[in-house]
């Protein structure tokens, strides 16, 4: 008990002081170490957005600040690593391994998980971490709301009064119910661990959890500590060389850039000023892997897919609406000109997701190709059939922020549903905006590129095609059969026969029934300068800074 | 009318550049017209085969990214370009005039009323503006034309106004009055004709940057939508491929686009020269 | 009339601009409540359920009706707050402050370019009216307005940059492994020499020159325009041409009686183009990821994130009252004899 008051005293001495550090920072002139040393120095530019706050618990945190926090604070565990087909690196999601825990235990009624913290581990500004850190970080997640408080509730983890700390190193977690989710939810970005009394220091009575502070400084004890954001500039980190939860990195400095013309990103690149391209378009992908001067890495994503959602409600704003009529939805389906799209909007990156053998699904690998293929006979045949033989007028929304490959493949997909007399206006929407289309589905056609982050097709299914509606179900799909069979596979796991039988006849009904069209599943490409190595695959997109190692 | 043209054919004479923008825009208006039944491709025919081939003899422009012939784009694009920078011009005029002639034959309230609403426009930074009202219209041709014309209008509502202030003291407009004219009546048909000449030049010249300001927007993402040809678009679109090598989808469309707005710049300089001797060269 | 001190003239502009400024306010107000998006949607994430949007919406006071959104913002803006961006989480006060310079700087070396180009050739081109080099210039200054401005930058990017490799990466003010100097004015030129640090001064106009180029081609066209309508009508004046007969040196007439003369037009002009080019900074910021005022804007309205769009507005529109008025003030001191109306 007494080195533990001596270690508060301590940490808030040094908490004051890091503070004054981190303030300065980000307040004036950014403190850029001038690097005589650049090998040590790793230069990145990417494509996605920039990181637009540090705090991924923050109302708004985009995707691009994932990364910063993944490598910025620890997580309890985190995922094993494994090479693909194509020798590249991956992590690998059956394996979850240490990283602030050393180790944990499931319960034998299988209904809690205890972790033994690491007992040297300490934040960035030397506080240790203890499980009340834990505590408060998961209580945060859970309490915050938005986002963070709904990817925990897909673990379900719902409520502060599953999370105990046993002793200063130990934490118990408490299952709501046996899920395969709830392990594996733990170590996704979102439970990211954070220096409780440091961020304690910055509560306001609006503002509980700390959010603005945290969203601009550095609460964490991850491999890399901050040394200056500006957001929409540039996004500076140095190695924390006290960190414990892992081998220490070989880079020291990390700096990331905002460059918004892709253009620029790889002319960036070509010619020698920064190392790293990262979640490069297709059609870059492409060239920059046939001039061969780089390292380039495309892995497909996983639990993702293009698509175009088929609004499959009755009535839009009042009218009719023709794709509630499944014969529609199969005729648009047969008419989609998939391989012009792969070749030209896709440049022949990602997975085709068309031309599956069967309607009857035979493995319950996922993502996995539909049973359909472009054939304009099979199409005006089935357009036939349905209610709309002559076609109808109707629009087809993208977003503007998908706009490289989104355009090409709706000016294909305008130009082959033409033949079948459907006429299609194209609406190109800004990403703000988009946004606002999903959440009011009331858009005939749209555009979509849903991933999920847990690798399961129940999880994918749960969010695109189940009717609890979430924002994703583009198609605002209802039906009571899928939902009941989406709903088993949750509940059930890989492994379980029954398991395989719910997803096979969730797939089939998704066969039939075509909500949604797949097209591709897309993949995610880095281009490196030859020197660069170590770079891994990871669900949530984002750059593991961690592993790369240079020269 | 006689003495105008005489003036016209002594301009044109003395200054070849502007018979050239002459003619120039002749050969534009035609492009409008016939352009896109006498182009080679369908502008909007997809060719996944033929994508990004540079200039050929068969593709002049090549083929941009769907494989569509760049030259039918940029020919069947005038059209629409000239249209959009045509209306949105002729809008602004419209209003700007009105608003110039009342403010400037009145005076008094109507005059400063009118004056504070035309400084709040033009205290706005113009593109900004127009950005501002196309994303929130929604992006299609008519709001890029409303939103073009809107941070045009001050530009006719000021130098109408200037005219007109000078033009209310005239003896012809004195003598309209004492011959009973009505206030409109003496705006119309007396006021109004004699300041037309001093908006050719705003006007010709704003020809050219509606053009480049729907370009801009087009950049930005709040173009006209895909897969209509306008050279702003396609300039923007191109643009991204420049680095990768394939150059000829911006730059086609690039000079086509400069052609015109060079050449209603130019006709903008002639008609200053045409309508204020006194300043000529 | 009784000569007005310039004091007076400072105050009675700055009056006469508020009703305008206010309109600025509320047309922004309006404008950027009626951006499509819905930003709480936008900001609750991927995920967000309804009630998760209704939450942040509350949050964000966006439930309240327009009225009393107007006036909780018209109120802060009064106590001179304006708001937080949503996509920086900063103050925008603090954004705009950081980030104004940057445009300034980038604008103000632009229009020093186009100056130091387009005038002489103005003035060559009136001495030699319509003359093959009055030709050229005209043709060449009417080129550069001709071509839109992004694809100017790109074309220099891909020439300059990409295949020569004489330009430094288009990416941002200064080389990555530069410090930036301390912050004075913000200018990262000015601050640079005021701490004599050349190398990054050198850094910082290698940066500067290629947007600033890409900008200045666009105001050679009026610049050059005006200055050779305004030297050839002051040429031809009798002043010059008793000057002339009185066989006073032709650099004496040209510069210290002709140009001086001419020059009011010119600033006019000067104004009118400044604030132009403040405008035409947002492609060319995206272009060349240049971190100013421009691109900040834009991406706020990406977002529909309303406080930063406002908060530009606002700057801009002050901008170009305080730009009008120094003109009305040089003005006098070109030529004492000009009287402004308040």
């Amino acid at each position: 008990m007494k080195r533990r008051d001596l270690l508060k005293g301590g940490a808030a001495v040094v908490a004051g002081a890091a503070l004054a550090g981190t303030a300065q920072s980000t307040r004036s002139a950014p403190m850029l170490v001038a690097q005589a040393n650049s090998d040590n120095t790793l230069r990145v530019v990417r494509g996605g957005g920039f990181p637009n706050g540090l705090d991924l618990h923050a109302v708004g945190t985009n995707r691009p600040a994932y990364g910063s926090a993944w490598n910025l604070y620890d997580r309890l565990m985190t995922f094993g690593t494994k090479t693909l087909d194509d020798g590249s690196e991956s992590y690998d999601f059956t394996v979850l391994e240490p990283e602030l825990a050393e180790s944990w235990e499931i319960a034998e009624d299988g209904l809690s998980a205890t972790f033994k913290l690491r007992q040297d581990a300490t934040f960035h500004d030397g506080t240790p971490v203890t499980a009340n850190d834990v505590k408060w970080s998961f209580d945060r997640a859970v309490s915050v709301g938005g986002f963070p408080t709904f990817q925990m509730k897909a673990g379900a983890l719902e409520s502060p009064e599953q999370f105990s700390v046993v002793d200063d190193y130990t934490f118990r977690v408490d299952f709501l119910r046996q899920d395969k989710l709830t392990m594996i939810d733990m170590a996704v970005p979102i439970p990211v661990i954070i220096n409780s009394e440091l961020v304690k220091q910055h509560v306001t009575e609006d503002d509980p959890w700390g959010t603005e502070w945290v969203n601009a400084n550095d609460a964490g004890g991850g491999a890399y500590q901050l040394d200056t954001f500006k957001p929409g500039e540039r996004l500076v980190l140095k190695r924390f060389e006290e960190w414990k939860s892992g081998p220490l990195p070989q880079i020291e400095q990390i700096i990331v850039l905002d460059v918004p013309e892709a253009g620029t990103r790889r002319a960036l690149l070509e010619r020698g000023d920064v190392d790293i391209n990262f979640d490069v378009a297709e059609k870059d992908t492409k060239e920059l892997r046939d001039i061969g001067d780089f390292t380039v890495i495309s892995t497909p994503i996983e639990n993702a897919m293009h698509t175009i959602d088929l609004n499959s409600t009755a009535e839009l704003g009042g009218e009719p609406n023709p794709f509630f009529d499944v014969k529609v939805r199969q005729a648009v389906a047969y008419a989609i000109p998939y391989e012009a799209i792969m070749s030209t909007a896709m440049f022949g990156q990602g997975v085709p997701m068309f031309g599956g053998p069967s309607f009857e699904p035979e493995t319950i690998d996922w993502p996995q190709p539909y049973p359909y293929a472009t054939d304009m006979e099979k199409a005006k045949a089935t357009l036939a059939e349905s209610s709309y033989p002559d076609g109808f007028a109707t629009t087809l929304a993208f977003n503007l922020g998908t706009q490289e490959w989104a355009e090409p493949m709706c000016v294909l997909i305008q130009e082959a549903l033409a033949e079948l007399g459907i006429q299609v206006t194209l609406e190109k929407v800004p990403g703000a905006n988009f946004r606002a289309v999903l959440v009011e589905k009331n858009r005939p056609m749209i555009i979509n590129n849903f991933g999920g982050w847990l690798n399961y097709p129940d999880y994918f299914f749960f969010y695109s095609y189940h009717g609890q509606n979430a924002t994703f179900n583009g198609s605002s799909y209802q039906n009571p059969e899928l939902d009941e069979l989406v709903d088993a596979a949750l509940q059930t796991g890989p492994g379980d026969p029954a398991y395989d039988e719910y997803v096979k006849s969730f797939l089939k009904i998704a066969f039939e029934e075509m909500p949604r069209v797949p097209m591709v599943q897309p993949s995610l490409s880095v281009a490196m300068q030859p020197n660069i190595s170590g770079y891994q695959y990871w669900f949530h997109r984002q750059l593991d800074y961690r592993q790369l190692v240079k020269g | 009318m006689t003495a105008f043209l005489r003036q016209a054919r002594y301009t044109i004479a003395e200054n070849r550049m502007t018979l050239v923008a002459f003619l120039l825009f002749v050969a534009f208006v035609v492009m409008g017209i016939f352009g896109p039944w006498v182009v080679p491709f369908s502008p909007r025919q997809t060719n996944a085969a033929l994508q990004l081939q540079p200039p050929t003899w068969q593709h002049w422009f090549g083929t941009d990214e769907l494989g569509r012939d760049v030259f039918s784009r940029a020919i069947a694009a005038t059209r629409l370009d000239l249209g959009i920078a045509i209306s949105a011009v002729g809008m602004s005029f419209l209003a700007g005039s009105i608003v110039g002639t009342c403010s400037g034959y009145f005076g008094g309230w109507v005059d400063r009323i009118a004056g504070r609403v035309i400084d709040t426009i033009m205290a706005f930074p113009l593109f900004v503006l127009a950005m501002g009202i196309v994303a929130a219209l929604g992006n299609s041709v008519e709001n890029i034309i409303y939103a073009t014309a809107l941070v045009n209008l001050p530009l006719y509502a000021r130098v109408v106004r200037s005219e007109v202030v000078v033009a209310r003291q005239a003896g012809y407009v004195e003598a309209a009055r004492l011959a009973g004219n009505g206030d409109w009546r003496i705006m119309a048909a007396h006021i109004f004709p004699n300041v037309l000449p001093a908006t050719m030049v705003p006007m010709s010249l704003n020809m050219g940057w509606s053009i480049l300001n729907a370009a801009g927007l087009s950049f930005i993402g709040l173009g006209v939508r895909p897969p209509t040809a306008e050279w702003g678009i396609m300039v923007a679109e191109g643009a991204t491929y420049i680095i990768s090598g394939e150059w000829w989808m911006a730059l086609f469309p690039g000079m086509m686009l400069m052609l015109a707005v060079f050449c209603f710049n130019l006709l903008g300089d002639g008609l200053r020269d045409l309508v204020d001797p006194r300043r000529r060269s | 009339m009784a000569k007005r001190s310039p004091l007076k003239l400072i105050t009675n502009r700055l009056l006469a601009a508020i009703p305008s400024l206010a309109g600025v306010v509320v047309v922004a107000f309006v404008l950027t409540r009626e951006l499509p998006g819905d930003t709480a949607a936008y900001f609750a994430g991927p995920a967000a359920t309804q009630e998760a949007i209704a939450q942040i919406s509350e949050q964000l006071g966006l439930d309240k009706s327009r009225w009393i959104q107007f006036w909780i913002y018209a109120n802060n803006l009064f106590h001179g707050d304006l708001g937080r961006s949503l996509t920086t989480g900063q103050p925008v006060l603090t954004d705009l402050i950081e980030k104004l310079p940057a445009s300034l700087e980038l604008t103000g070396l632009g229009l020093l370019f186009a100056i130091s180009i387009a005038i002489p050739l103005g003035i060559v081109a009136a001495l030699h009216p319509n003359s093959w080099i009055d030709r050229l210039a005209r043709s060449v200054t009417t080129a550069g307005v001709s071509l839109p401005t992004f694809f100017t930058g790109l074309l220099l990017q891909y020439v300059l940059y990409y295949k020569l490799g004489w330009a430094p990466p288009p990416v941002g003010r200064l080389d990555l492994f530069t410090t930036p100097p301390t912050h004075i004015t913000g200018f990262y030129s000015i601050d640079s020499l005021l701490e004599l640090n050349i190398s990054t001064f050198v850094d910082a106009i290698a940066h500067l020159l290629l947007p600033a180029f890409t900008l200045g081609i666009f105001a050679l066209a009026p610049l050059a325009r005006v200055t050779r309508a305004s030297m050839l009508g002051i040429l031809s004046s009798d002043f010059i041409r008793t000057a002339r007969a009185n066989g006073l040196p032709r650099h004496t007439i040209v510069f210290s009686y002709a140009f001086r003369n001419a020059l009011l037009p010119i600033v006019t002009t000067l104004g009118v183009v400044f604030s132009f080019l403040l405008g035409a900074n947002v492609l060319v910021e995206k272009v060349f990821a240049w971190e100013g005022i421009g691109s900040y804007a834009v991406e706020a309205l990406e977002t529909s994130d309303y406080a930063p769009i406002q908060g530009f507005v606002l700057t801009m529109a002050t901008l170009y009252v305080l730009l009008n008025l120094a003109i009305d003030v040089l003005y006098g001191i070109i030529d004492p004899r000009v009287e402004v109306d308040a």
